[in-house]
């Protein structure tokens, strides 16, 4: 270890300051009445009101894209994860021609740039009157979360040791006996953060959800907070306890799997 | 099997393995092909009509590469690509140089790491939309607090209008983007740091090499992989750029802050030039493979190991 002077300490305070403080003055900010939004030194807020989030939830009925972003998103990670613990399987424990060449093909199109699938999924999607509803969206959400699974899961399986399995298959197993009875029981914190991940990504999705629905019916949370408008001005007080809502599930999610959101990241992204 | 199994088992192994692979994948192939593959190809094809939804009565015609020459010539999209070049460049390095002096606070912490980590995920975690809301509201023409912060420490004389000029609407885009991914790269960083072996720290010490020649001579050195990883992962990203601008400047004031993906998405949706979108999307697909190429080039070796 090093030794640590002092004045190092005061900037990585300055540093970690930085990242939260936005966070807080939004929170900060979203109870504060409407006129005094924009004063300074609320540090603490003084008079604290829940006026937006009941205007949230009783006038813009926010509890509707909450909903589709939580059907979306768990949905997609089901369906990603289903998939892709049995690809990863496949990719991880078999020897078979072409391995390579999926891989590499699963990490090209996680690169892909989101927006040049846009044209033809919309297409796609109005011809078979899916524009505007939760198939509409799950589908083209796959395509990224697909990958990001295979690709996580992948990461993880090949970390675990293979030998329990094989003694299982000198026994007699089959392999997907074995895949069922001892590999899943082993590889479930792998598939949980895989799980986790897939699932914050479709929860902070954009574009393909600004692009296939039309409507607050089927809007997911970041796409209806983007499209909020106040009668003669920004409705910042919605906005904001708009933003807390739909971060509120985030953050329990990093603060209860907080070393394993980290692990994931990590190893998704360079130890493979 | 293990590494000594004999040699001839292979050959059958190979065969059975071979069909329940294929097997076990086929649900991804099925879904990949759907829902990129063939869209992909749909858009190659698009990108070499005229296809325009406000005026059908031009049907769809084949236009070759019309709209890729277009595209070259179009001022619109040139800016948008330098746009997109500047955003990138600057928001990387400025996340590369925060991400470093991150990751070594959080290396060096004795206490309260998991705190920090949790902490530190915040921006990342938060939907990028949301945290494009979030900074347009601090960077409030008016009275946000970043003028306010600015005002009152005598760096600025009054309140500036950040968003509508041209050049400033820069710095809350890039801001936004440096909060919210210097996380991502310090945790990658945190991630290579730790797997510097700590007796070369020891054996430096014993040469009499401060704290700083031990940074520049170990830890950097080391630490050279994980930083190009980082840098071509964030890069890819930034190149792929939509939520935050979409939010915070919607491409404005006119197209001084339009991202390719910007650009591309309303000659889609808002000007129905499906042809013309899908040429700009498969440039902006090119563009992303290349930088692709250069981060497999890097990491590749381990992304792609096949043995375990």
């Amino acid at each position: 270890m090093t030794a640590k002077p002092r004045p190092l300490s005061v900037l990585r305070l300055l540093l970690v300051f930085g990242f939260v403080f936005p966070v807080y003055w939004a929170i900060a900010s979203s109870f504060a009445p409407e006129a005094r939004l924009f004063d300074v030194p609320p540090v603490v807020p003084t008079d604290v009101t829940v006026d937006h989030y009941r205007a949230l939830f009783e006038e813009r009925q926010f509890w509707l894209p909450m909903r589709n972003s939580l059907v979306v998103a768990g949905s997609t990670t089901a369906l990603a994860i289903v998939v892709g613990t049995l690809a990863a399987y496949a990719l991880t424990r078999l020897r078979f021609r072409g391995r390579t060449l999926v891989l590499a093909g699963v990490l090209a199109v996680s690169m892909l740039p989101q927006v040049s699938l846009v044209p033809p999924l919309y297409l796609a999607l109005r011809a078979g009157g899916l524009i505007n509803s939760y198939t509409g969206l799950v589908l083209p959400y796959l395509s990224f979360a697909l990958p990001l699974s295979i690709w996580l899961l992948v990461g993880y399986l090949r970390q675990l040791p293979a030998e329990v399995e094989d003694a299982a298959l000198i026994d007699g197993a089959s392999r997907l006996q074995a895949l069922w009875h001892i590999v899943l029981p082993l590889a479930w914190p792998g598939v949980a953060t895989a799980a986790i991940l897939t699932f914050l990504y479709c929860w902070n999705e954009f574009l393909f959800a600004l692009s296939f629905t039309l409507g607050p019916e089927r809007y997911t949370a970041p796409v209806a907070i983007a499209l909020f408008r106040g009668r003669y001005q920004v409705p910042w007080g919605e906005i904001l306890a708009a933003a807390v809502v739909t971060t509120l599930p985030v953050v329990a999610v990093v603060v209860a799997f907080e070393r394993r959101i980290v692990e994931g990241l990590t190893a998704g992204a360079m130890k493979g | 099997m293990s590494p000594a199994a004999p040699a001839g088992n292979a050959a059958r192994v190979d065969v059975e393995d071979t069909r329940l692979a294929w097997g076990l994948l086929s649900p991804t192939v099925v879904v990949l092909a759907l829902v990129v593959g063939f869209p992909l190809a749909w858009t190659l094809w698009e990108s070499l009509h005229v296809h325009d939804l406000r005026m059908p009565w031009l049907g769809y015609p084949f236009a070759g590469l019309a709209n890729y020459r277009d595209a070259v010539a179009d001022p619109r999209f040139r800016a948008a690509i330098a746009h997109t070049a500047f955003f990138a460049a600057v928001s990387v390095s400025l996340e590369l140089v925060g991400g470093l002096a991150l990751a070594l606070t959080m290396h060096h912490a004795t206490r309260g790491r998991a705190l920090l980590r949790v902490l530190v995920l915040l921006p990342w975690a938060i939907p990028t939309a949301v945290s494009g809301l979030l900074w347009r509201f601090l960077f409030d023409g008016q009275a946000g607090i970043v003028n306010a912060i600015f005002v009152g420490a005598h760096l600025l004389d009054r309140s500036h209008v950040w968003l509508v000029d041209p050049t400033m609407a820069w710095v809350p885009i890039i801001t936004a983007d440096v909060w919210k991914s210097t996380p991502f790269v310090a945790l990658l960083l945190l991630a290579g740091l730790q797997s510097v072996d700590e007796s070369l720290y020891d054996a430096a010490r014993i040469d009499g090499a401060g704290p700083w020649r031990q940074f520049v001579e170990i830890t950097l050195p080391l630490l050279m992989p994980a930083v190009v990883v980082a840098a071509a992962f964030r890069a890819l990203d930034a190149f792929r750029v939509f939520d935050l601008i979409y939010v915070l400047t919607g491409g404005g004031p006119g197209t001084a802050t339009e991202s390719v993906s910007l650009y591309t998405f309303s000659a889609l949706l808002q000007r129905l030039r499906f042809g013309y979108a899908s040429a700009l999307s498969v440039i902006a697909f090119a563009a992303t493979f290349v930088l692709g190429l250069v981060y497999v080039r890097f990491a590749g070796k381990h992304l792609l190991r096949v043995d375990r």
